[in-house]
């Protein structure tokens, strides 16, 4: 397993052609309060770039971009419930999807840790 | 290039961890380390300071200013006593609002707090209009509120005179030996103090304040959500210049005599709005969902029609859940009437509720 990072404040775990996907604790904390998540549905494909959904803060909305090619696999329905667990355990239980990643070459583009602290300053 | 300003409290703000943003061209605290939530409910269950110091303070002397006034705003100040604040707004010729504020009578002269954006187009507003009244910007005084059900301890205990304040009450009291302006009264809904501080003990007397285990320091993120859930109104989202006041629900800000007689920018319109409605009217919508509508969402009737826009939206923390308000077309609006709010392309339901979405807890 591998953990990768993009410049939207993704991370992804990567095994295989699988991956989980969810937002940095950098990410979390400059949103601030998380409120509202909006996912999409098991069977959603999307393209590298394109919006998968949108994390709401007592602040903003955010959009979440796809890091890769791939579809969606499954949801962690618990975020509905209990969007604060974005704000607590980011890199964790606060998952956002899992995913099948259709084009591996794509995470070539990504960070790793240290590029992304880099990246973060 | 013009640099954001600072107010008396920026020092402090750094201090005690104040994440600072730019707001209406000053330097202020968005959030400190409690956070957006945690400051709102601190602000809820006991108290919360608030440095409002960007806004606007005016000093008018002069003979007959409450008057004079009059001619600018739809509110009854001629008659406002010694000791009392109200809430009033500039009207223009077309019965817009050009800004909201609160007037004091002091005595000896009348205090005036405006809005940051504005203060640059309400003081030559009052300078052209208000003849033979000397209108006197005050830069050297911090404004700081202390707002939550034990704003009356955290002030009261320094000083002993806000205690015997009531809600839009105001006096000059000594606290920690500095002379303050102190108003009862706030933009949270709940009860609590404005105080108007000499700029070189601002930091001092807020200290002092933060010192008493009930208060801590809140930003302007807490204090957007506490007066949305309040149903208070934030000029240049809910109100503006093409908004009258009766559109946007203060219609109880404009006292009886100055209903029947008049005689203020735009009180044609405001006056036909009173006597055959408004053709929109600012309500309180309650998503049915956990989906935000902020400012802009389009509102549709159940049949499918737009009719109106949310002006203010976001998550309310004592709800528990997101508010906003909005106008919509007459017709609709009536507590519980069935809405949708295009939230990202896609409708969620919503329903129109009476403001305010909490109890306001006011001195009176």
């Amino acid at each position: 397993m591998a953990t990768y990072y993009s410049e939207e404040h993704e991370w992804l775990d990567v095994d295989g052609d699988t991956a989980t996907l969810g937002i940095t604790k950098h990410a979390a904390e400059q949103l601030g309060d998380v409120v509202f998540v909006e996912q999409q549905e098991v069977g959603d494909e999307f393209e590298k770039d394109g919006e998968i959904g949108v994390i709401e803060s007592v602040k903003a909305a955010s959009e979440l971009y796809a890091p890769v090619d791939g579809e969606i696999t499954e949801v962690n329905e618990a975020l509905a419930d209990n969007p604060g667990a974005l704000n607590e355990d980011p890199e964790g239980e606060a998952w956002i999807y899992k995913i099948k990643i259709a084009d591996a070459s794509q995470l070539e583009d990504l960070m790793d840790e240290a590029g992304y602290k880099a990246f973060i300053g | 290039m013009t640099l954001p300003r600072r107010t008396p409290l920026y020092d402090l703000h750094v201090e005690l961890g104040g994440k600072m943003v730019d707001f209406a061209g000053w330097e202020m605290p968005v959030q400190y380390s409690l956070g957006i939530m945690g400051e709102h409910s601190q602000c809820r269950e006991r108290a919360a300071v608030f440095d409002v110091s960007h806004m606007g303070q005016v000093i008018l002397r002069g003979e007959n200013v409450g008057e004079k006034l009059e001619a600018l705003c739809p509110q009854a100040f001629a008659t406002l006593k010694e000791g009392k604040a109200r809430y009033g707004f500039f009207t223009n010729e077309d019965g817009g609002i050009m800004d909201d504020l609160i007037v004091s009578n002091a005595g000896d002269h009348y205090f005036v707090v405006v809005n940051a954006a504005l203060r640059h187009q309400d003081i030559p507003h009052m300078q052209a209009n208000l003849d033979g009244v000397e209108v006197i910007e005050i830069f050297d005084r911090a404004l700081v509120a202390v707002q939550g059900p034990k704003a009356e301890d955290v002030v009261g205990d320094l000083c002993p005179a806000a205690r015997d304040l009531k809600f839009m009450e105001t006096t000059v009291a000594d606290i920690n030996g500095v002379e303050c302006r102190i108003s009862r009264l706030g933009y949270t809904g709940e009860d609590g103090y404005e105080i108007s501080i000499p700029e070189d003990k601002a930091i001092e007397v807020t200290r002092a304040f933060l010192a008493h285990e009930d208060c801590e320091a809140a930003g302007l993120g807490a204090r957007d959500s506490l007066r949305l859930e309040a149903g208070l109104c934030l000029y240049g989202n809910d109100i503006d210049q093409s908004t009258s006041p009766i559109e946007a629900s203060l219609a109880w800000a404009i006292q009886k005599r100055r209903k029947e007689e008049g005689g203020f920018p735009g009180a044609a319109r405001i006056q036909k709005e009173l006597a055959e409605g408004p053709a929109r009217k600012l309500v309180g919508i309650k998503p049915t969902g956990r989906a935000p509508a902020r400012q802009g969402v389009e509102i549709q009737c159940a049949e499918g029609n737009s009719i109106g826009q949310i002006t203010s939206g976001g998550f309310g923390p004592t709800v528990g859940g997101p508010v906003a308000m909005g106008y919509v077309a007459a017709g609709h609006g009536a507590p519980g009437e069935v809405v949708n709010l295009i939230i990202r392309g896609k409708p969620q339901p919503a329903e129109v509720v009476a403001l305010p979405f909490v109890t306001q807890n006011y001195k009176r």
